[in-house]
């Protein structure tokens, strides 16, 4: 069950220190548990640098070698080991897809993935470092998981459950400036989503870092008397097909917002579902057929229609055709 | 074993990859012919602790074929050791086989790695040899690559990490056959020399002739008295389609169609071999 506490402010502790902290527990409680990075420890700050003192057989730094690190740790789950291994989700991923279908998944390894500061969360870094097309990338490795994630709390609870778990996890992971929307006692089930706002006029199906700004969509539209429901999507592989069967049906109009492109990532997944199985008016919200930039993340949200504005805009489109 | 019965145990391994193939009508005969020598001295005596009537034994030595396409020779090395009949051979590529081209770790009992794409393989076998040192575990990792598969990144990744971990449970070999698909591996991208390579990032090389089996054997023990805290190599100095004369002297012989005339071809010489030993 979960327990949510948003109020629209930021997390108190920041994810990555929460990050740190669990793997530290996890380190310390099951000496199978490796944490692998491909230098990017930086990004979770100097806790983890005092981790790889405390644990320096089980802190492994693999350099600039992302395809390497992928494979060697893949191997290490075959050895029972239980490796997480990081980098940003843009070179984690298209770096090293081949070594993640091929060394993990294709042989039946297990593999925690994290990808951090997926999409326009790169800001700064521009569009070499953006990852628009993870997602869509990762949902054809047979049998992966997929979590974009939205806070720390959610972060840290499913990992703590997939370390324990065989094959691959791949977590897209903002490591800043992520509003808290889990209180800490929340307990998450992997594949199913989380109805955060009930409404009936119709659904904004949302993940990872724009579930909170379809909330404030929602709060906006909620002034105009529009009732919308809005649906963490926190896994998009296995995709909760029963809740987005749920919300079809009951609200008639789907809204998805993703920080990704809108091939392949959770609009597509949504989708194809009800396309197949219950047609229904989709709006996608995501990035279009272009590639990221650099700019700050006030001016990338307003570029790629990541703000609440432009999202009620979206749905009361979807519920403009609903009716028509 | 005595190193005559080594030699007629290759030679055994090449009359059955070929059969092998021939039932396919095609494959990589070439890369398979190449390392019957180095897979017979491994499944005699250089790899411990393995049974083939337990093949996933705890502790076992390992072996990553990261030239995945070389499955049948290592299939035909496998059946010949009691991993699984011999009868198994034909169904090479079949739907539904247990023998897929490329070594699979889940469908064929013995082969510890899956591999195809090439380049990965000696990523894994850094995975096995750093999991068991962090297990304080005696067991020894093998990684067998192709010469124009080195061209690969990814191996040169690899190869700096077996290093800075200090892996001296990981050998690597290097089938030296001097062709790839498209042509010689001069022609293509060249290596220059290869132990020199390994040996400039921090690794312990040896080069031996590819089809001379005491040798092989000689240099696993050098390597293992001798890598100390590195990572040890061999590099073995080879023909493509080793021990075959019709195949060796064909310009392209990676991977070639095998019908009945050439494979009956191939085992006359290959019978006439065993006969003499």
């Amino acid at each position: 069950m979960v327990k949510t506490i948003y109020n629209g402010e930021y997390e108190k502790k920041a994810i990555t220190d929460q990050f740190v902290e669990n793997l530290g527990e996890m380190l310390e409680k099951d000496t199978d548990v490796i944490y692998l990075d491909a230098d990017l420890m930086f990004a979770f700050g100097a806790g983890l640098w005092e981790l790889g003192d405390k644990f320096p057989k089980r802190v492994i730094r693999c350099g600039i070698a992302e395809a390497n690190m992928v494979g060697t740790a893949a191997a290490m789950s075959v050895m029972g080991m239980k490796p997480i291994i990081h980098s940003f989700a843009s070179f984690v991923t298209r770096r090293a897809f081949d070594q993640i279908f091929l060394s993990g998944a294709y042989g039946r390894k297990t593999l925690n993935i994290i990808g951090s500061e997926p999409g326009y969360k790169q800001t700064y870094w521009g569009g070499t470092h953006m990852a628009f097309e993870d997602i869509a990338m990762m949902r054809t490795v047979p049998n992966a998981y997929i979590f974009d994630i939205v806070d720390g709390v959610q972060f840290n609870k499913l990992l703590k459950k997939t370390i324990d778990m065989q094959g691959i996890y791949y977590y897209r992971t903002p490591l800043a400036d992520n509003i808290a929307v889990y209180d800490e006692t929340s307990e998450f089930e992997i594949g199913k989503g989380i109805v955060l706002k009930e409404g009936t006029d119709a659904t904004i199906i949302a993940c990872g870092r724009l579930v909170t700004i379809s909330l404030q969509a929602a709060e906006l539209l909620e002034k105009e008397e529009i009732h919308v429901r809005v649906v963490d999507m926190f896994t998009i592989k296995p995709l909760d097909e029963e809740l987005v069967k749920k919300c079809a049906e009951e609200t008639g109009a789907i809204v998805t917002a993703e920080n990704h492109s809108v091939y392949g990532g959770l609009g597509s997944a949504v989708a194809e579902y009800l396309g197949e199985n219950d047609p229904t008016v989709v709006e996608r919200i995501g990035v279009r057929d272009e590639f990221g930039e650099v700019g700050s993340e006030e001016y990338l949200r307003g570029r790629f229609g990541f703000i609440p504005e432009k999202i009620a805009k979206r749905v009361k489109e979807a519920i403009a055709k609903k009716k028509a | 074993m005595t190193v005559n019965e080594l030699k007629k145990f290759a030679t055994d391994v090449r009359i059955e990859t070929v059969k092998c193939l021939e039932a396919r009508t095609f494959g990589h005969i070439g890369g398979c012919l190449s390392i019957a020598d180095v897979l017979t001295v491994l499944y005699n005596g250089e790899l411990k602790n393995i049974d083939p009537k337990n093949p996933k034994k705890p502790d076992r030595d390992m072996l990553v074929v990261s030239k995945g396409h070389a499955g049948p020779a290592v299939f035909a090395t496998l059946a010949l050791k009691g991993y699984f009949p011999l009868d198994w051979l034909p169904t090479l590529c079949e739907g539904g086989t247990r023998l897929p081209s490329h070594c699979d770790r889940i469908r064929t009992p013995g082969i510890d790695a899956s591999t195809g794409s090439l380049g990965q393989g000696l990523s894994l076998a850094n995975g096995f040899a750093h999991a068991a040192k962090i297990k304080d575990k005696k067991n020894r990792i093998y990684c067998l690559m192709g010469d124009g598969e080195i061209q690969e990144g990814q191996i040169w990744e690899a190869a700096m990490y077996a290093h800075q971990y200090k892996l001296n449970n990981l050998v690597g070999i290097v089938d030296w056959n001097k062709k790839q698909i498209d042509g010689t591996v001069d022609e293509c991208i060249s290596l220059l020399d290869i132990a020199e390579k390994f040996r400039a990032f921090g690794w312990y090389a040896v080069t031996v002739k590819g089809d001379d089996i005491e040798a092989i054997q000689m240099a696993f023990k050098q390597i293992r008295e001798n890598q100390s805290d590195k990572p040890g190599v061999l590099v073995l100095d080879g023909v493509k389609g080793s021990g075959v004369k019709c195949i060796e002297e064909m310009k392209f012989n990676h991977m070639i169609p095998v019908d009945k005339e050439l494979a009956d071809q191939c085992l006359e010489e290959l019978e006439a071999v065993k006969n003499s030993l």
